[in-house]
Order: structure tokens, then sequence, then C-alpha cells
């Protein structure tokens, strides 16, 4: 693979490797996230259709909350020994180093979800009623918004003072209408009611997803070269 | 006080700065610096903390953008354009501590389209380094590290070479090789820009030592006399 889409591959495979080696995003997402499992498990104890109508909001809480962890670890690697600056006066484009690292937290993400699903499920005694097959876009697209802005805000914050703080300050706000949609779609699923769909949902994060993708990618080489 | 000589474009120069401010904040750390460089020569960029030397190379990198003033390379005065051609090594490493040499070389060849295993090893060998050693980065001494920075800026076999600081921890010996292969490289055709603070290493075998101080040139010399006299 060569061109941009082989700079994307090579970044890609790049800090899959660092992370294997190192550890470092997916040990503290996994701790965070089991963390928040526990927590909410013992300061409420639901029925099984209480669950259902609140585990939703739990599921994609405790994942948001995780994906931070995983955003800022993105960045600050690139930061140790200046290795951004390495790259910024490549002939690479900006855009290749954005989707290598949107695709990277995605797939740490998703790794982490696949992990804590199955203690969701258990802790909260959860059984679908609805059509499961469309928890699958929902979090695919679910995830892709967190990790698509999370990824160009973590960049943004970069050269502040406290970017750990600004990270959740910059996109939590931004993410809001993409975790309301996940929420609301995830839990019309679990619950199954033949009145509703979780469709309209599903195309609303669709559009969602579409429009900051666009928007990143035009953004990001501005972001990546600003002092 | 800059030195009027400077401030006139040479003819085959390769590189021309014109009236360069650097604002950060309040602080002025280049104060309208002038100079024009000719192809392969080795220029020693000299001066006290704080003179302005790493804003300006940093400038000629595409880095920092001047708050006021032009840098033109090669004809262009678009960083982007241009990057193909020169090589840029800085005073942290820019290498990825967990990984090995080769597989630093292999992804920093791959930004600039080149795809041989074999070019890495060249030039790792190059810098006096072996490109079979596993171990990570962040386990090499200083002087190693040092060295492998010059081979990830050398990748790209570019016109201009931008070195910060590069004989900064590196051992005596090891300092002297590199210089040679420095002088080496600008008799191939190079033009290499070096900051550092130890002049005395780079005498005999740089072309001219630019002084700097507050953020202005101060003199150019072609020997370290001025030294002595400042």
């Amino acid at each position: 693979m060569s061109g941009p889409p082989g700079v994307t591959f090579e970044t890609l495979k790049k800090d899959i490797r660092l992370e294997w080696r190192s550890k470092d995003a997916i040990n503290s997402m996994l701790f965070f996230a089991l963390l928040v499992v526990v927590v909410f498990s013992f300061s409420f104890d639901p029925n099984a259709e209480e669950s259902r109508l609140i585990a939703g909001g739990l599921v994609w809480v405790a994942f948001l909350f995780a994906a931070v962890v995983a955003l800022n670890q993105t960045w600050a690697r690139e930061l140790r020994n200046q290795v951004l600056d390495a790259y910024r006066v490549s002939p690479a484009p900006a855009n290749s180093l954005f989707l290598a690292k949107a695709i990277g937290n995605f797939i740490f993400v998703t790794v982490l979800e696949a992990l804590m699903v199955p203690l969701f499920v258990v802790f909260y005694k959860l059984r679908v009623l609805g059509p499961a097959w469309q928890l699958v876009p929902v979090a695919v697209l679910g995830t892709w918004a967190i990790v698509v802005n999370g990824t160009f805000f973590a960049a943004m914050s970069l050269r502040t003072r406290s970017r750990e703080i600004m990270l959740p300050l910059l996109l939590f706000p931004i993410t809001i209408p993409a975790l309301i949609s996940t929420v609301e779609a995830t839990t019309t699923i679990l619950v199954g009611d033949p009145t509703t769909s979780a469709k309209f949902w599903i195309v609303l994060l669709a559009t969602y997803d579409v429009m900051f993708t666009i928007a990143c990618l035009a953004l990001f080489e501005t972001v990546l070269h600003a002092e | 006080m800059n030195n009027p000589q400077a401030a006139q474009p040479q003819a085959d120069a390769i590189i021309i700065v014109t009236n360069l401010v650097k604002q950060f904040g309040r602080f002025a750390a280049l104060r309208g610096v002038s100079a024009s460089f000719a192809p392969a020569r080795l220029y020693g960029i000299l001066g006290d903390n704080g003179a302005g030397k790493t804003t300006m190379l940093r400038m000629l990198a595409g880095l920092v953008t001047p708050t006021r003033g032009t840098v033109t390379i090669l004809g262009s005065s678009d960083p982007r354009k241009i990057c193909r051609e020169f090589g840029y090594m800085a005073h942290p490493s820019l290498l990825y501590d967990e990984m090995s040499g080769m597989e630093n070389l292999r992804y920093f060849a791959h930004l600039y389209g080149l795809r041989e295993d074999k070019r890495c090893a060249e030039i790792i060998v190059s810098v006096g380094l072996d490109p079979e050693l596993a171990r990570p980065v962040g386990q090499y001494s200083q002087g190693m590290r040092q060295r492998m920075s010059l081979a990830r800026a050398l990748l790209n076999d570019p016109k201009i070479l931008l070195l910060d600081e590069p004989f900064s921890n590196v051992d005596i010996r090891s300092a002297r090789e590199m210089v040679k292969l420095l002088g080496h490289m600008r008799d191939g055709g190079k033009t290499i820009f070096v900051v550092t603070h130890q002049a005395s290493l780079l005498d005999g075998t740089a072309n001219e030592f630019i002084w700097m101080d507050a953020g202005q040139i101060l003199n150019r010399t072609p020997d370290l006399k001025f030294m002595e006299t400042a």
C-alpha cells in the first residue's frame, strides 16, 4: 500500500505495536470501565425491567469516560521526544495521521466494549427484547462518534497546559447529540417496544458521524501545524 | 547589530531569510534577521542560550511561522512544498522509545514514500550503529540515540540538513566521527546547519560560523577567532 492510505496503514500499525508493548491505554480503560460497572451495580439494585431502561445510559457513559483515557494517551506518545515534529516536517498528509489515530482509537475502544458488554449483561441481568442485530450499527456508529471527535479535540488540546481536563471539557458538550442518539437507540432495542423503532436514532447517528468526520478532516491540518 | 554583508542576498543562495521576526507573547526570539546561505556549505550557528538559534532552525524547517519576514528555500516560501529536501534533527530524539532503531526508521521511511529496508539499514550503518540491534531506542545510550536521530534526519537523502545540538551528550570520539560524516556530506553537496555550543568541534570543518545574540545575527566568520574577541 502506498500514498496517503499507506501512511495511514503504517501509522495505525505503529500505534497498535506501541500499544501492544506498553498497554498504556487498554489497561487504564479496562480498569476504569470495570470500576464504573462495579460501582454502578452497587449503587443501584434494579430489577430486570428497570435494568433495561437504564443500562443504555450506563453502558455508554462508561464507554465515553473510558474512551477519554485512551484518547489522551494517543497524542501523549507523540509528544514524548517531540516525535510529532518528525511527522510535521515530513511530506506525509495530516489527514493520514488523523485517520490512523481515529481508527486506532476505534479499535481500542471496540476491544474494551467487547470485554465489558458481557460484564454489563451479567451485573444488570440484561436480555435484549428488540432486534439484537441493531445493536451492532449502534455500537459501531456510537463508538466512531466518540473517537472521531475525541481524536480531534485531543489533538487540539495537545499544546494546552492541562490537556487532560481540556479534552472532556471540549468533547462532552459536542458529543451530546451522538450520546443521546446512542442511548435512545440502545434503550429502544433493549426494551423492545413495538411502537418505537431505533432506526431514526441510527440514521441520526450516521448523519452526525458523517458531518463530524468531514469537519475533523477539513480542520485537522490547521490543528496539526498550529504553534 | 546585523552584519551588513549577511543581509546581501547571494546570487547562488539556497536559503534567503528576510527581516525575520518571531514573537512568543511579549518575548522576541528573533528580531529582524536577514541572511542568505549558499549551497554545499556547512554553517555552525553559535550563541548563548536564548540567542534565537533553535527558533531560527525551526523556522527554516517550517515548524515555526515567522511573525514578520519571509523564508525562501530553494526558491519556495512554502515549507510544505520543499519538505522532501530537508532533514531535521532536534534536541529531543524525535524517535519512539518503545521501538527499535530499525522499526523507527522503517516507519519514518514510509512517511517519505520509501519502502526499502536496505536504505534504512545503510543509513543506520553510516552513523555507526547496528541495524540488527533489537533493543528499543529507550534503552539506547544518549550518544546512540543522537546518532539514530541523525540517521532519521538523513533518511530521505535531503539537500539541506538542519541539526540542533547533534553533539550534546555524545562522547568526544563519536562527536568527531559525526563531524567527519557531516564534512563528507557537505562535500557531497548538502547544505548543513549545525546549532551547537561545542563550536570547537566544527573548527576546520565548518565553512562559516554564524554568531547570534538576542535574536539577531551578530557576525558571520570563517573561523572561531571572533569567539576570543566577543
